[in-house]
């Protein structure tokens, strides 16, 4: 038979799990299809009542309520409901409301039935709960599997048998070796393992030979150990080509030897990644160090604009596109601290740039301001050394301000005299803000306590997280205010092709991604981690560290990680886009500017993060009537 | 051609009796098997009224010199539309082929020449409307073209009850066009009552126009929307009724 309802059928096949059918499956199941409409406010399906149709919405939205009568979840254009009573053959246990005028497609029980039976992929989408289908969009969608730097396996690109020698072979004999072999690096490895367990003793490059043999003038004889790199970072066989490629740029390396269990099997170059790259990134924090002058770090920002772009169009995931935009971030702020130390003279104490928020989590995107403070050495000195570190902290916060790096609104900057203030004054106020959680304290606490040192003296900043980690966990009440402070921020309740709902009622045209999505994540996340005391302060990370503990439920874990990776890729797509068309980037979506696999999944994404909240509450007994933060920061 | 031109009803139609006194003069047999089956009585609540949502596309607005080009039409009761019974046909016009636009809403001469002609899908037709109320988005159009091919073809005329959607969403909003000195004072025209337009007043999704199913499935629709909207599932069919009576 020709299909006659064009629209209908059209309209089916454009939407999961239809799309997926054979097309003569859909022209064949249009016929049966009842098409209803409910006026806003009008119940679909009674509690109890007996169901005998799927529905699907083809405009409008539904709301579907718990048996409590508390809302469970809303739906918009293209989902389906009322599968559960079909499947299970049960009375209706959620009941349906049309919550804005609706036009239903009404597909009945028997081809349902059949179609479940058929189409494997049908019933398990049916089947599915929110959580599950988020996981399984993430990997179908491929988002993480064209890009090579994130499929392949470091070992794969291992390009030539490895070369070692002993350290205590001479200059002259390594470049022998390194000339035969045609390798421009060699692996010094312990002449007896059993004295030296470690299984790289040293590692020399054409370029160490060049400038720290002949340059110096040392004779041919001079053993190679007295000119090779120590204390070499290394990389696991199994590791995957983007984390050498994100180690190579936090340490500024061009040569990484890869270690199968203790023994070293092969050596990767930049050369090596760049073949499976063509944004050059290991390359940029070179550049980023070689640069003399304020100017010529702004000249940078271009570039790593340039360089997100192509991580986004290159399907790499956010863990790697945070983690890329953020060593750029520090390397800029490095950089500058050397500046700065050129021009003002070397510091009078030792001193330590603490990085705070997204930098120091590794989350960092286009749309960052800066937040940064400084601990100085105890033998800080007001009277004398107080001007120093106020020039330097103007130095580096205006030039981070030239470089893309706004300054911070809420005052977060190594230039205000609070945040430049010796250890011991840090401690105090760590210590005041996990004993006294009034609103301010949680607020700084939940900007200062993702920290990380990333310039001088950076065991400073370690005495601070070991302080952190040490009070918190025993602090009942401080992790209480924290959680209930993490509930301030809520994701949309309903979320649809035109606008986004909120809470009150209202309907938006745009919702912020970062505070509506992402922080209500990485806040959940750091009071757990808190709570556990673990030491990471990258989301992801305190995610896998929390889901090994008893904190959360078996499996959310998991469904909040996808839930993350989900709303940061919506994220940093959309500040992809901007970025392309020249716009001035932001965190504002518009849902309709949105594909529909992203509205759909963000849809679920944003209910993992609902239950989570609801959770929290209940772990951390937050009480309504708790002291609490009154605002929940920008941060 | 000459016929029996019977007198107008007069109205509101008793559409049993009406249907009595058609059935008596009807000679075609298919036009006296639809008068048979009998029209339901004007006091019937809504939910016991079978419809049959119908459109035509023609190639202009006069019945005179214009022709039918497609035909689609769903059933449906007042709570639902039944996908089933859905029909859609394009048909081959009559007339002298130059006389028509080369390309009618996209179907072109080759392809129509493999089309049925309308004579060949009448019986169909008229078994579909056969007991049921027509739905239709600006009837005069469904009314005027049918009685006139069918008068055509068998001589009899074709007399039904019809629910113009267009008409009752116009009882809602009253044709109203201020004059300058209102204009100033702010006021508007009345909405439009075109289909796309009306449909975007009850939150119904925007469809392709000019295929004759789709229109009558946007029509079903919309239909839908206006019976929760302004009338129970106990209102009398006659409340809803085109209420002019039909001229041919």
């Amino acid at each position: 038979m020709e299909i006659e309802l064009v629209e209908i059928r059209d309209h089916l096949c454009s939407h999961p799990p239809f799309r997926n059918l054979p097309r003569h499956v859909v022209n064949d199941l249009v016929p049966q299809i009842e098409v209803s409409y409910y006026q806003a406010g009008t119940m679909i399906l009674e509690k109890g009542q007996d169901n005998h149709h799927l529905f699907f919405i083809r405009s409008g939205a539904v709301e579907i309520l718990r048996s409590s009568g508390e809302l469970y979840i809303q739906m918009g254009e293209g989902e389906c409901f009322g599968q559960f009573s079909l499947l299970r053959k049960k009375k209706v246990r959620y009941p349906a409301r049309a919550i804005e005028d609706s036009l239903l497609y009404k597909i009945p029980d028997a081809p349902f039935q059949e179609l479940a039976d058929t189409y494997d992929r049908f019933a398990d989408f049916m089947e599915e709960e929110h959580s599950v289908r988020l996981k399984n969009a993430l990997g179908r969608s491929g988002q993480a599997s064209r890009n090579p730097l994130m499929i392949s396996k470091i070992h794969k690109l291992i390009p030539r048998k490895i070369v070692t020698a002993s350290p205590d072979i001479s200059i002259q004999q390594a470049a022998v070796i390194m000339t035969q072999n045609r390798v421009s690096s060699l692996v010094l490895v312990p002449d007896d393992p059993e004295q030296d367990p470690s299984p790289v003793t040293g590692l020399i490059t054409d370029r160490d030979l060049r400038k720290r043999a002949i340059v110096p003038g040392l004779p041919l004889s001079t053993p190679v150990r007295e000119i090779m790199s120590t204390n070499v970072i290394t990389l696991q066989a199994e590791a995957y080509a983007f984390e050498a490629m994100l180690t190579m740029m936090r340490h500024n390396l061009h040569h990484l030897p890869v270690l199968d269990e203790n023994r070293p099997i092969g050596v990767i170059t930049v050369a090596d990644l760049v073949r499976y790259e063509s944004h050059g990134s290991v390359y940029l924090v070179g550049d980023i160090f070689r640069q003399n002058d304020v100017d010529g770090l702004a000249d940078m920002a271009p570039k790593i604009r340039q360089l997100f772009i192509q991580l986004v169009n290159e399907d790499a995931n956010s863990h790697t596109i945070g983690a890329a935009v953020s060593r750029m971030g520090i390397s800029i702020s490095q950089r500058l601290l050397q500046l700065g130390e050129k021009e003002l003279g070397p510091p009078p104490v030792p001193y330590c740039l603490l990085a705070l928020g997204s930098m120091a989590r590794d989350e960092m995107t286009l749309v960052t301001d800066q937040d940064n403070a400084f601990v100085m050495d105890d033998t800080f000195d007001p009277e004398a050394h107080a001007p120093y570190f106020k020039a330097l902290a103007q130095f580096l916060s205006d030039g981070l301000n030239r470089c893309g790096y706004p300054y911070c609104t809420g005052d977060i900057m190594a230039t205000h005299s609070r945040w430049r203030q010796p250890v011991s004054v840090w401690k105090t106020y760590f210590s005041d803000w996990i004993d006294h959680p009034d609103p301010e304290a949680l607020l700084h606490a939940s900007i200062f306590f993702d920290l990380e040192g990333i310039f001088g003296e950076t065991g400073l900043a370690g005495q601070l997280k070991q302080l952190i980690l040490e009070k918190a966990p025993k602090n009942p009440r401080f992790l209480a205010c924290l959680a209930r402070n993490a509930l301030l921020r809520k994701p949309p309740l309903g979320f649809f092709r035109k606008f986004v709902l909120e809470h009150d009622g209202k309907h938006h045209k745009t919702f912020n991604l970062k505070r509506r999505g992402s922080a209500p994540i990485s806040d959940l996340a750091r009071v757990h981690a808190l709570a556990c005391g673990a030491v990471p302060i990258n989301t992801r990370e305190r995610l896998l560290r929390v889901k090994e503990t008893s904190l959360l439920a078996e499996g959310v874990g998991d469904d909040l990680l996808d839930a993350f990776e989900l709303i940061c890729m919506v994220r940093i797509r959309h500040q992809a886009r901007q970025a392309e068309s020249g716009a001035v980037v932001d965190n504002d979506v518009i849902p309709e500017s949105l594909s529909s696999f992203e509205r759909n999944h963000l849809k679920d994404a944003f209910q993992i993060v609902s239950q989570a909240q609801s959770f929290l509450r209940y772990r951390y007994n937050v009480s309504p009537a708790m002291q609490t933060g009154v605002r929940s920061g920008q941060k | 051609m000459t016929r029996f031109k019977s007198p107008d009803p007069p109205f509101p139609v008793d559409w049993p009796s009406r249907f009595d006194v058609l059935e008596k003069q009807a000679k075609d047999p298919a036009i006296k098997a639809f008068y048979q089956a009998g029209s339901v009585p004007g006091d019937t609540p809504l939910k016991q009224v079978p419809f049959l949502a119908l459109d035509l596309e023609t190639t202009g607005l006069n019945p005179q010199t214009d022709a039918i080009i497609s035909v689609g039409f769903i059933p449906m009761y007042h709570d639902r539309i039944l996908c089933g019974g859905a029909r859609h046909w394009v048909v081959r016009p009559d007339q002298n082929r130059s006389d028509i636009q080369t390309v009618i809403h996209g179907i072109t001469h080759s392809r129509m020449d493999a089309c049925p002609r309308f004579d060949t899908i009448l019986p169909q037709l008229l078994k579909a409307m056969a007991g049921h109320v027509v739905v239709a988005h600006y009837s005069r159009i469904e009314q005027e073209f049918l009685c006139k091919a069918v008068a055509e073809l068998t001589g009899d005329d074709l007399e039904f009850p019809i629910v113009d959607t267009m008409e009752i969403e116009s009882r809602k909003h009253p044709v109203f066009r201020p004059n300058l000195f209102q204009r100033w004072m702010g006021e508007k025209n009345s909405p439009s009552l075109r289909l796309a337009h009306a449909r975007e007043r009850y939150n119904l999704p925007p469809y392709r126009p000019h295929h004759a199913l789709t229109d009558a499935l946007a029509a079903a629709e919309l239909f839908l929307a206006q019976i929760k909207d302004q009338f129970t599932v106990d209102t009398p069919i006659s409340a809803l009724l085109y209420p002019q009576p039909l001229k041919t």
